[in-house]
């Protein structure tokens, strides 16, 4: 999983101020949570001793850029489709015991995860544990996925 | 206009019953529910099987009656595959092959027809996918990995759901075990139940669990932690309900001493209540063992002699292929992709026919290609699930070929 510091190393780490931010720690903490994009630091991009960084830095984003709100990301690509998350995940059995928390395929819209054309799509990602004022560190999705398709950032 | 259809998947031998496909226009649009066995299997071939005979395209009455020359003209005709075949196709087989006084064999001559053979005679207990759900609290994956073979094995049935007498679930009432040579996805699953041991020592493993299931310290000739598996032990005996599902990775490690299965399940059960389910792989492995063993009496490698079926080692594919097979059908498999090269090479040099919907690796040698439709995607019957339970599957599409049973009868009528 991709962290702070990781981000932070890539920067220029002169504190300049030109992007907007305080610090460059500022900005990584921008870049992590996906409200800034790396191009908006004018060092990295127009400063050429950077490119390796720039190139790393990009590598690293991607995931973030199609995070949920909750910072959940599912790698398709690693994804088989065997639905472990579907009926793994507390508010699915919650929302639809009879369906999701029994196996099956979902009964209705209030889940979290389904698997669509043998990959798992993420949908009332508000409903998750991590989100909210009364937010957990749940890993009931994470941990059973035998391919690690998933993470929060 | 987008229909949404409830659909069995025919991707591997969970048949799982609660696929949702929308379908326009006769074209599958997308598919729920499915993982992506199951969603390669709906969206079909990468290149579609066509009519031919040495190569070249033919007219498919021309084919069939091609097909039925070849196997009339023969001495000794093996007909394999079925693996991927409804019961009624495998009915049509095996009528051909009294017919012919041909040799009948499955893909499940070295899968898991040896561990179906247990089954059906009762040997070992078996009990179903729905029970493992409801029941199961220890779950033993022994040279198996479901999470590779049958994603949604353990997310439908065997470990994540709550079941009846399993409320609360993976987290707090049910207990993963996976023995394995190496540590699998499903083994990662099991994290502490993972218990790797040497390749080639299942045997030795599991008559070290009996002795240790009596209570006796277990020697064992590799290195293993004896408290590890006197734990083991003790953890499958506190079971109320036990289950252990064999794969391929245990059968051919004991398949000299398939007996073992059977003292080893007895040993449990003198604790607890333990059945075994095997792992077959294609969607209707099992199917073709049920319906051989009730038109003849044996489950597979079968021959006709005078309308009546004998059974022996001598007539398994892996023997015919070899040496004694002067012909060969195969339905709904790609023998030259999944057999060893020594023994599959022969097929370049005997009349070769396939009746299959997709082009394959066999394609390219086969004398005679039929193309058929896609089971339980353009034609429905019924099949067998890898626990024993027969299940319907519908088409979901209208094909433009003929379903193999519906072949085959063809060639009855040609060779007739």
């Amino acid at each position: 999983m991709t962290n702070i510091m990781e981000i932070y190393q890539l920067l220029p780490k002169t504190n300049c101020k030109e992007c907007g931010e305080s610090t460059c720690m500022a900005f990584a903490v921008a870049l992590l949570s996906g409200t800034r994009r790396f191009t908006e630091c004018p060092p990295l991009v127009k400063e050429g001793k950077y490119i390796d960084s720039k190139q790393k830095l990009e590598k690293i984003l991607k995931p973030i850029e199609g995070a949920e709100e909750t910072g959940l990301i599912i790698h398709e690509e690693l994804c088989s489709g065997c639905g472990n998350c579907v009926v793994a995940c507390p508010v699915d059995v919650a929302n639809d015991p009879h369906g999701s928390g029994r196996g099956t395929g979902p009964t209705n819209d209030k889940v979290i995860f389904k698997v669509v054309d043998g990959k798992v799509k993420a949908a009332n990602v508000k409903e998750c544990r991590r989100f909210g004022k009364d937010k957990i560190l749940c890993r009931a999705c994470i941990d059973p996925c035998p391919t690690e398709a998933i993470e929060f950032v | 206009m987008t229909e949404m259809v409830t659909w069995t998947c025919t991707g591997c031998a969970l048949l799982c019953e609660d696929i949702q496909v929308s379908i326009s226009d006769n074209r599958i649009e997308h598919v729920e529910n499915a993982c992506m066995k199951g969603k390669a299997r709906v969206f079909g071939c990468k290149e579609q099987a066509v009519p031919t005979i040495h190569g070249d395209k033919a007219d498919i009455d021309d084919v069939i009656k091609d097909a039925a020359r070849i196997l009339r003209d023969a001495k000794n005709p093996l007909l394999y595959g079925w693996s991927n075949s409804t019961n009624e196709a495998h009915i049509a087989g095996i009528e051909l092959a009294r017919t012919l006084g041909g040799i009948i064999d499955s893909t499940s001559s070295f899968c898991q027809g040896i561990t179906v053979n247990e089954i059906l005679s009762g040997s070992v207990p078996s009990c179903t996918l729905e029970e493992v759900r409801e029941k199961a609290d220890v779950i033993v994956f022994w040279g198996a990995d479901p999470m590779s073979s049958h994603p949604r094995h353990m997310s439908k049935y065997s470990y994540f759901p709550r079941g009846e007498l399993r409320q609360r679930g993976y987290e707090e009432d049910r207990t993963a075990i996976s023995i394995d040579v190496w540590q699998s996805r499903t083994a990662k699953i099991c994290k502490n139940g993972f218990h790797r041991i040497p390749p080639g020592k299942d045997a030795e493993f599991m008559r070290g669990l009996i002795e240790a299931l009596s209570g006796r310290v277990p020697k064992l000739s590799f290195d293993y932690d004896v408290k590890r598996i006197l734990e083991l032990a003790a953890t499958l005996k506190k079971a109320e309900f036990g289950v252990l599902f064999a794969g391929l990775g245990l059968i051919y490690s004991i398949k000299e001493d398939i007996t073992l299965l059977s003292e080893f399940t007895a040993a449990l059960n003198q604790f607890s209540h333990y059945s075994l389910i095997p792992m077959a792989g294609h969607f209707n492995m099992r199917g073709f063992n049920h319906t051989l063993h009730e038109k003849t009496g044996h489950i597979y490698r079968v021959k006709f002699v005078d309308g009546k079926a004998i059974s022996g080692v001598e007539y398994s594919v892996i023997e015919q292929m070899k040496r004694n097979a002067d012909a060969v059908l195969v339905v709904g498999s790609d023998p030259l992709a999944s057999l060893p090269g020594s023994i599959s090479k022969r097929l370049k040099d005997i009349p070769l026919i396939l009746i299959d919907p997709c082009m394959n690796l066999t394609s390219r040698v086969a004398d005679v290609t039929i193309p058929c439709s896609t089971s339980g995607i353009e034609a429905g019957g019924t099949a067998v699930r890898m626990d024993g339970k027969t299940m319907d599957i519908h088409a979901l599409v209208q094909g433009n070929n003929m379903s193999d049973e519906k072949i085959i009868e063809r060639i009855i009528e040609e060779v007739g």
